[in-house]
């Protein structure tokens, strides 16, 4: 069974189709023992970080997801769900502009850095339109093709569906590169198991329906 | 590298696809759900539902299609039309809508889109404008509110920007000169628009020939194109639009 978290801020239903679609029995839930028992857990992505944190921090999922990413139980973390395995996030806290502001809402931090706006200015002063919004490609952050499990099957360069203002910092754990005013991770690894993408997989037509499909297929064989 | 969207526009009303559906393969063509998901298997890259409704029980027919499209629909959709207040848009939220657009009552309450973007997020917040030039002046227009019934005498990019300001995430615009004309976007007004704000711009209102969708990209500087009858009556297909598009340098999901 894969658990779809839920903290209160929005429709778990693409999620909760896309994952039983692609061959998942699944659970949405708050609760935090139910966590805690799941196969697979999916933390999808509505709201902002600094509110869904604090409500996962009240309901005791926080605790529950971090420990179950501990024990090797696979994960996947969509858009805001991607960020929270971030230690930091700006997004919604005072001094959002401020990359060192200690106001900074904690996330799971399974991953090391801040989750950052996307600069509106290209590093050569080239503007570009934030929320960064609509389909782009993924590529792999070497050349060649994905090494990771999550893109199975999926050629360099397929098109998903993104919308967001915020970005996570580059690092070796980043599976997948996606460019816009900059290139940024879209999609990270931690482990064996435990995956985030920026993207939204649900609305992402066949090529998301594979990476679901592909994701139920490392629960399964976990 | 970020794709330029085409964008179908479906008007619903209580439910049902109201205008200009001549699809043949179509079990039921008033049937959004069915017609959306024809064209999320022709590659669209979102869809748009208005609501021309009046009266809110109709309205609640609207917010149960929302709910029907999460669960049916693998493409991202936004749902349009008669939002007063935030409580109206988070019913909608809740049903499941990715977007919802707000027109006439962020006109006469610009703080809606305040709200909504700070409950919702920005990218869930599309501000809808429609436009009319303004005579004798090519480069001025003038928003429109009601269903294009009334003037406001508020200039149309200045309005968009405040939009933008406030935390919409997308500005889709109507070209009321060109709606329905078959002679193209609006370009002027589009790249007008466009330059004003650092938000996604949607071009919507004149489509009647393949040629006019890259005119909105390149000459309009749209972000995404809108278009309801010329796909609705199989006119075009996404793909023929898309394949275009590609053809005239523009990146597209193909």
């Amino acid at each position: 069974m894969i658990a779809v978290v839920d903290y209160h801020k929005g429709n778990l239903l693409s999620v909760e189709r896309g994952l039983a679609a692609a061959g998942a029995e699944v659970l949405v839930t708050d609760d935090a023992g139910a966590i805690a028992r799941a196969e697979g857990i999916v933390l999808p992505g509505v709201g902002a970080f600094a509110d869904a944190s604090a409500t996962m921090q009240e309901l005791g999922q926080l605790e529950a997801v971090r420990a179950r990413i501990a024990a090797g139980v696979p994960f996947l973390g969509i858009c805001l769900g991607m960020h929270l395995l971030f230690e930091e996030g700006v997004e919604g806290a005072p001094d959002e502009d401020d990359e060192e502001s200690s106001h900074n809402a904690r996330g799971l931090a399974v991953l090391p850095g801040v989750v950052v706006k996307m600069p509106k200015l290209a590093v050569d002063g080239r503007p570009f339109k934030v929320p960064h919004v609509g389909w782009n490609t993924v590529v792999p952050p070497a050349s060649g093709s994905f090494a990771c499990p999550l893109f199975e099957g999926i050629p360099a360069g397929e098109y998903f569906y993104f919308t967001h203002s915020y970005i996570v910092p580059d690092g070796p754990f980043a599976v997948g590169m996606t460019a816009h005013s900059v290139a940024f991770p879209s999609a990270v690894q931690y482990g064996k198991r435990c995956f985030g993408v920026q993207f939204h997989p649900e609305k992402s037509s066949d090529a998301g329906a594979a990476v679901l499909r592909n994701f139920v297929r490392i629960v399964e064989g976990a | 590298m970020l794709a330029k969207r085409v964008i179908p526009c479906m008007d619903v009303k209580d439910g049902r696809v109201v205008k200009g559906v001549n699809f043949v393969n179509l079990r039921d063509a008033g049937d959004p759900i069915e017609l959306a998901q024809r064209y999320d298997a022709e590659r669209a890259d979102e869809v748009v539902f208005l609501d021309i409704t009046a009266t809110s029980d109709e309205r609640a027919t609207t917010v149960e299609l929302a709910s029907h499209a999460s669960a049916q629909l693998h493409l991202p959709y936004c749902v349009g039309g008669g939002f007063r207040s935030v409580a109206d848009i988070r019913r909608m939220i809740a049903a499941g809508a990715d977007k919802v657009s707000v027109n006439s009552a962020a006109v006469a309450n610009p703080r809606l889109i305040s709200d909504a973007a700070y409950a919702f997020g920005t990218q869930a917040i599309v501000c809808a404008i429609d436009a009319k030039q303004v005579a004798g002046n090519p480069n001025k227009w003038e928003v429109y509110v009601h269903g294009g019934r009334t003037a406001t005498g508020i200039d149309a990019v200045a309005w968009a920007a405040e939009a933008a300001r406030r935390g919409a995430g997308e500005i889709l615009l109507t070209s009321m000169d060109r709606d329905g004309s078959r002679e193209g976007f609006d370009c002027a007004l589009t790249r007008a628009v466009a330059r004003a704000v650092d938000i996604p711009v949607i071009a919507s209102g004149g489509v009647g020939k393949l040629e006019h969708f890259a005119q909105g990209i390149l000459e309009g500087e749209a972000d995404a194109v809108l278009a309801a009858s010329v796909f609705h009556f199989g006119e075009f297909t996404i793909r023929q639009v898309k394949e275009h598009m590609a053809s005239c340098g523009i990146p597209v999901r193909p």
